[in-house]
Formats: C-alpha cells, structure tokens, sequence
C-alpha cells in the first residue's frame, strides 16, 4: 500500500542524507520526496511516499523515528489528509497542437506559464492520480520533459505536527 | 544563525567565563566529561588537539599502532566498565581505519565517541590532502553524528554525544573536527554544558504498564516458560533484577552470546548459549516453550534459525529500550518498550501483586514436568553434563577454555577474536558475571580480541584479562603487542592454534566436501614464540595435554607479563552444536560429525 510519510526534520547539515541513506541502507524504496524549510528556521518539513504492508511500514517508521535529527513524523495516509503534488510539463504544441492542449489543460485546471514557438509548459497541482492522468491524456511523443515536485501533505482539520 | 545566538549569550557573560581555543575545549571537556582514557592516533588535522592535551595532561591518551585498534580498544573499556569509549583519529586514513571499529561498535550498541580530525572548513569539498567524508562514510555505523561548524559549539556537541552515545540504546557517535576550529590562536568562553536535553530524542524511561501486566499474567499461566536474555540486559544493568525473577518464578534462563553473564553460567537455571551454536537444552527448550520472555535480546539470525519455524507454539514476550528492535524479524505478542531494569523492576511487582500471598508454591509445583524435561535434554547432550568431544593425541580446544576457566577460577575477563575459538570460549568457561565476556557478536569482528583486552586491562589493572583468540585472528591486530609494552597491560593471550581459518575450514567440511579454499597459511606462519620475545613480551608453547594446566597456570602466575599461550590443538575439531540450515528450525542441530538432534 502507498503511504505519505511527512517528517518534522533539524534543519542540520547531513540530516537530510540520514533519511535517504536510512532508505537505502535498509532496502526500502522511496517514491517521492519532498523537502523545505518551514515558518521555523530550525525545522524542514519533509514528505515522502513510499510502498509496503502495514509491518514494512512499522519498521520504517521505526526507524526513521530513531534517526536523533527526526523530531516528529506522522503517516498522513492513516487518516484524512490533504495532498498536493506539483507538476512542470513541457509539450509540443504546434499550431494545430494548441487549441487541444489548452482544452485539456484547463479541463484539469491547470495553467500554461510559458510559451514558445512550438512549446507550451503547464503548471498543474493536485494528487498524483491526478497528474498522472494528465500525463496520459497527452500524446507521449509531444510530451518533452516533466518535473514533479513529489507529494507534499498534510492532515485534514486541527491536527498538527509540531514539536 | 544558531552559531551567532550561542555567541552572542556567551559574549554577554564573557568576563566571569574562562577564555579556551578549541583544541583546549576539547581536552578540558573530555576531563569534565570524566573521561578516563583517550585511545589514539596523531596527525595533521588534530595536531592542534594533541598540543592542547599534551599541555593540559589531564586525561591520559593510549597510543595504539593502528587506529582500528583504538577503536576496539576503547570499545573493550566500554564493554568492561559501562562508560563511552573515547577514540581520537586523524583526518583521511585516520579516520577510515576506524571504521571497522565503529561498525563493531554500532552492531553491539556500544556507547563511544570518536573524534575525527578534518580538513580546514574552508578545504572542504576540495579533496584536499588526507581529506575524506567522514560523515558520509560513517553515516549507516553511528548512532549519530556531529561535524563542528564553530569552536564555540565543542563544550555542548561534546555534551550531546556523550549523552547520545550513552543513553537508550547506546552507540557510537562520531564528532568531525575541522583543523581550523580547533587552532590555538582563538579562544573563546568555555563553558561545559551540566545536562543536555533534544527535543528529538528522548528514549523510553518506563514501559507501559497495561502491556506490563498483561505480560505478568501470560508469564504466570506458563507450563512451558523460557527466559531469552541478551546483550541488553548487561548494557542496561539489569542483571540482578534478572536473576531475582528467573529465581522468582523459577523459570529457565537462556543467553545469547552477546548476554552471557547476565545470568550467572554456573546456576542450575540457566541452560547455556542458544542458537546457531548454542547447547541442546537451550534450543530445545526454546522450540518446546510456551511462553518466551525476551529480555534486551534482538532475535538475530544466528539465534533464530528459520524465522518461519521459530519456536512455533510460543507466546513472546519482548522487552527492549529501542522500538525497531522489536517486531523485526520476530513478531511480538506483547511488546513492552523500555529500559530493561525499569521494565523488569515493574514487572516483578506485577508479578508480586497477582500473584497475591501466597500463590508461589503451586507456580512452582506447575513447573516441574518442565524442568524435568529440561534435565532429561540436559542429561543426554548438555555441554556440561559429560565430555561431549572426542579424544584425540591433541589438545583439544574445549579443553584448553575449561583449563582456564580453572585457572582463573571463573573470575576473568575474557575477550575473544572471531571463529570457532570463539564458541569454544562462550561454550566452556561459564560467565557468573556481566561485563566478564567481551567479543564482536554482530560484526564478528577478527582482529578484536587483542586490543579489547587492552582496553579492558586499563580499566581493570589488578584483573586478570585473557584473550581467547586463533592464528588467524591475532595476526589482524598483532602490532598492539607493541603498545601493551608501553602501556603495561599484561593481558594472557590464549591463543588456540589450529593452524586453519578454523569456522571457515568448518563450513568447507560440512558444505563445500572439505575443501579448503584459503583456510590454511600453509607453512607461512610466524614463530610466534620469537615474535613476543621481539615485542618484549613471554611466549609459551603448550603441545602435550598434560602440561596444559601447568603451563596455564605459569601464564598467569607472571602476573606483570604479557604471556602468550600458544596452545597447538585438534585441527580438525568442529564447534557443535550447529543449528543445521538452510530450513532448519532451533531444534534441528549437528551434535557431532555424525550426530542430528
Ligand atoms: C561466529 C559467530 C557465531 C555466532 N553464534 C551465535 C550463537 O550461536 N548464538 C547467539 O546468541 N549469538 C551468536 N552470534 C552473535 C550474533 O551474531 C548476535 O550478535 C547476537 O545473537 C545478538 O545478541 P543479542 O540478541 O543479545 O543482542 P545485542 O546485539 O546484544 O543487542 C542488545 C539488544 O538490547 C537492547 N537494549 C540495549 N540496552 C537496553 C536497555 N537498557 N534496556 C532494554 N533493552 C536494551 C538493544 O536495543 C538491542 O535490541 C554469533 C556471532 C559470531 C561472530
Ligand atoms: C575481519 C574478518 N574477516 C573475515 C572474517 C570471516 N571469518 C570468520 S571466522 C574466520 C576464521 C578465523 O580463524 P582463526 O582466528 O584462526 O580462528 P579459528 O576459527 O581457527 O578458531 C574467518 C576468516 C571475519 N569474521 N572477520
Ligand atoms: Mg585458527
């Protein structure tokens, strides 16, 4: 099962490396990684999915609780949350290109920031299923470069992480 | 920014504090620290340390020949005394060659601290001479790390890995020194921090008392109970409270080899070593049992055997400070999380308050068809119930562990190397006492067992300290023979030569058809006889059985020698029992050549 992990992390040199060497180390995989300072200079704010059953997940959990630079963690996937992934998504679009791509572009409310001659690049936020749907509703071949963020979360209602 | 906030509270106060460059800092933080000895090597990054230490004289320094000998060193004077061994190392090659020392250290959650010298900050990055990511290449061994930004964050860094390394679930934890903070020609206030609190760590001090209870009452109701003790239990100091429950209840008690002399080896209760080599009773009793207590023990591989087929009709229940212990390979029907001597100080209440006045004799009437099964597997194949190896004209080396174990009367410390002398030694000399058994358990570290005893020698000057160890082994760190001079630590070196790779000419014999890829020097072995006398030291050779208590005796009667015992045994000897795999379960064991439970 996938599972958002997010991690109240010391802003410390070397604390981030911990994490994903943790993942490496031990033979977990992480899907996606998120990663940034919060309104608290001394803390980052991290979020990363990965894959397992419930006792995969328990040992990471674990784990990471162990690392001396993790000072909360939560896995936002047990209860009600909110997600956002952010896509960049360069495409092709040539004359007769264009007009479809911004139908379906808006379709999934995304936006267009920059265009060129031939290109147009889309900004578009919201889960990955449904980025990933985008992605499919495009012709592979004028899809030229995309950059996704990785998930960041959060929980629904007055739950907080904080130290 | 965190740097300048420290600064400027320091400046406020600057006039009533002392004025120290870096390099002082960290000697006089060492001293306030109570830091006994600083086990070490010199070089271009932590010169300025060396000075400031040399100028302070305060906590005496141990030079060593190799720096992984530091490492173990320090680790054996953690393993016998309980308190952080202390490493000092050099930037680059220094501090790589400590790295199999920190590993061993890690896998045996061993509290130390190692100081590694760096590069000057602004070099880093630059692959400047004797420059190395010690950070990086130590991440996945240390229980946590620190590289020092400014001199005036030594006092309190020193004081988190101190406590880091020291608290929960020890380990080693590693500080990186740039040359440049540690330069003698910047002073700033010093200051050593009394206590230290993390917001992000705080280990368990309490177990939960529901799961407490719950454990008190599956513990009472058991036919068939078994106490797995481990390497937590001596870490923790909970030995007396172990001992005062196992006799409470009157349950069977079991080690691993990591907790041997948590329970004291000579009682009827306790039933040997289990596991991989672990006795007959032991494992026996193991996959027979009812109720398992887990105390401080991480289920390893080498206990579990087949982890599918481990002890099948057994309820568990597992104490241990660190939650990833717990559930990792074995899952846990009651998990208790906390430190061994408050877990088992509540536990033992527990136990107390249900069972009331005076429910204990019929506890111990319910047991008796168990013990008398125990006696039974005891009688037939117990290690210390009849000579289970052969004769031979050789010596053979469970002989020679009992020889010492009557020469020293049971009361040594005893550290080994890696192999099957190894197993020989935590089969047949019988640990009474935490803190006695010093070895690599989860690294298997050869190369340990000299410089561990070392370690352990200064700690303990007026013990006597024998290091079990092989050929093979002894020649990873022989070079320590030259600071043992220099130092004075007389240890006896029992050295049970066999002339192979012995554990893994065993494996070719029972895997590979007996054959010996790499598992013999053939003539190329040193005489080990002049080799001590070159480092200064008394070497004895021991080749006809009946000298053996004689010339064990004569070892350690030269109490302010290094005596090396170079005892010829049975080359061909095997170490049994040995849990057959792959598929086997804890009962499936080689009790001889020929022999399967
Ligand atoms: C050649 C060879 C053969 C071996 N054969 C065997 C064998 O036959 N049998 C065997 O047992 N081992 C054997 N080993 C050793 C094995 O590899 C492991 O090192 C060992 O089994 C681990 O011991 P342990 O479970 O006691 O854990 P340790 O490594 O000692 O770990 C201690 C546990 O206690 C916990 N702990 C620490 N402090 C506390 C505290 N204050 N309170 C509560 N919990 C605490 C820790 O979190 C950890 O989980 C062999 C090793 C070698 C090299
Ligand atoms: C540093 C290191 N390298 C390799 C091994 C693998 N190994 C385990 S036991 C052993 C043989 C040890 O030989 P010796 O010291 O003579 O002891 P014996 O088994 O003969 O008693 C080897 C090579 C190890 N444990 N450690
Ligand atoms: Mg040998």
């Amino acid at each position: 099962m996938r599972r958002i992990i997010s991690i109240l992390l010391e802003n410390e040199p070397g604390a981030l490396s911990r994490v994903v060497g943790l993942f490496s180390q031990r033979g977990y995989n992480i899907e996606t990684l998120n990663v940034a300072a919060t309104e608290d200079a001394t803390l980052s704010r991290l979020t990363l999915t990965t894959n397992g059953d419930d006792r995969h997940i328990e040992q990471i959990t674990k784990h990471l609780n162990r690392l001396v630079d993790v000072v909360k963690l939560v896995d936002l996937t047990e209860g009600a949350h909110v997600e956002r992934d952010l896509m960049l998504i360069k495409v092709r679009a040539d004359s007769t290109q264009r007009e479809e791509i911004k139908r379906t572009t808006d379709i999934f409310r995304g936006q267009i920031v920059d265009v060129g001659p031939r290109v147009y690049t889309i900004q578009l936020a919201g889960t990955t299923d449904k980025l990933d749907s985008f992605v499919s509703a495009i012709p592979e071949a004028d899809i030229l470069e995309v950059v996704r963020s990785g998930v960041a979360g959060i929980a629904r209602g007055e739950k907080v992480l904080r130290p | 920014m965190i740097v300048n906030a420290e600064l400027d509270i320091a400046a406020e106060s600057q006039e009533s504090v002392e004025m120290l460059s870096g390099g002082e800092m960290i000697a006089r933080a060492l001293e306030d620290e109570g830091v006994e000895f600083i086990f070490g090597y010199p070089g271009g990054a932590v010169l300025h340390i060396y000075d400031a230490l040399f100028k302070a004289a305060s906590v005496p320094h141990v030079l060593v020949r190799h720096e992984q000998a530091a490492t173990h060193a320090a680790d054996g004077y953690a393993r016998a005394t309980g308190k952080p061994g202390v490493v000092l190392v050099t930037s680059g090659p220094g501090a790589t060659n400590a790295v199999t020392g920190i590993a061993t250290a890690y896998m045996d959650s061993i509290p130390m601290v190692v100081l590694s010298g760096q590069v000057q900050s602004h070099l880093i990055g630059e692959d400047a001479f004797q420059e190395t990511d010690m950070l990086g290449i130590s991440r996945p061994i240390v229980k946590h790390s620190f590289q020092v930004r400014h001199a005036s964050q030594l006092p309190l860094v020193i004081k988190k890995a101190f406590h880091i390394a020291a608290s929960g679930r020890p380990g080693p934890v590693v500080i990186d020194i740039p040359k440049d903070i540690t330069r003698p020609d910047e002073r700033f206030p010093y200051e050593y921090p009394q206590s230290v609190t993390l917001r992000s760590y705080s280990p368990a001090v309490r177990g939960h008392s529901g799961q407490i209870r719950k454990a008190a009452k599956l513990l009472l109701s058991a036919k068939r109970p078994i106490i797995y003790s481990g390497g937590g239990v001596i870490l923790g100091e909970g030995s007396d409270l172990l001992r005062e429950l196992a006799r409470h209840l009157n349950f069977p008690v079991t080690n691993t080899l990591m907790g041997l002399g948590a329970y004291p080896g000579s009682d009827r209760q306790f039933l040997g070593m289990l596991g991989m080599h672990g006795f007959y009773e032991a494992n026996m009793a193991m996959h027979h049992s009812d109720v398992i207590l887990a105390v401080g023990a991480r289920f390893d591989d080498r206990v579990t055997n087949t982890v599918a087929k481990f002890c099948p009709g057994a309820k568990i229940i597992h104490i241990d400070v660190d939650p990833a212990a717990i559930s990792k390979t074995v899952t846990a029907d009651i998990p208790i999380v906390g430190p061994v001597r408050a877990v088992l100080t509540d536990l033992l209440e527990a136990i107390r308050s249900a069972q009331g006045n005076d429910e204990s004799a019929t506890e111990a009437v319910s047991l008796d068809p168990w013990w008398k099964q125990i006696e039974e597997w005891r009688a037939s194949h117990g290690l210390w119930t009849g000579r289970r190896f052969g004769e031979s004209d050789y010596i053979k080396p469970q002989e020679v562990i009992q020889s010492l174990y009557r020469i020293t009367e049971g009361n040594a410390f005893v550290t080994s190397d890696v192999g099957q002398h190894q197993m020989f030694a935590a089969q047949y000399y019988k640990f009474d006492e935490p803190r006695r058994w010093i070895n690599s358990g989860g690294l298997g570290t050869m190369g340990f067992g000299l410089p561990a005893a070392m370690g352990v020698k200064l700690a303990f000057p007026e013990d006597d300290v024998a290091c079990v160890t092989g050929e093979g082994s002894i020649q990873m760190n022989i070079q320590e023979l030259s600071t043992c001079l220099q130092y004075n630590t007389p240890v006896k070196i029992i050295n049970l030569r066999n002339n192979y790779l012995g554990m893994v000419k065993q494996w070719q014999d029972m895997q590979y058809e007996g054959r010996y890829a790499m598992s013999t020097y053939e003539d190329s072995l040193p005489d080990f006889m002049k080799l001590v006398e070159s480092y200064g030291h008394v070497g004895i050779e021991v080749k006809d059985k009946n000298q053996l208590d004689a010339k064990m005796a004569e070892a350690f009667a030269l109490k302010d020698r290094l005596v090396f015992l170079d005892v010829f045994v049975d080359p061909m000897e095997h170490v049994y029992p040995m849990h057959v795999a792959p598929n086997g379960s804890m009962k499936d064991m080689w009790l001889s050549k020929n022999e399967r439970s």
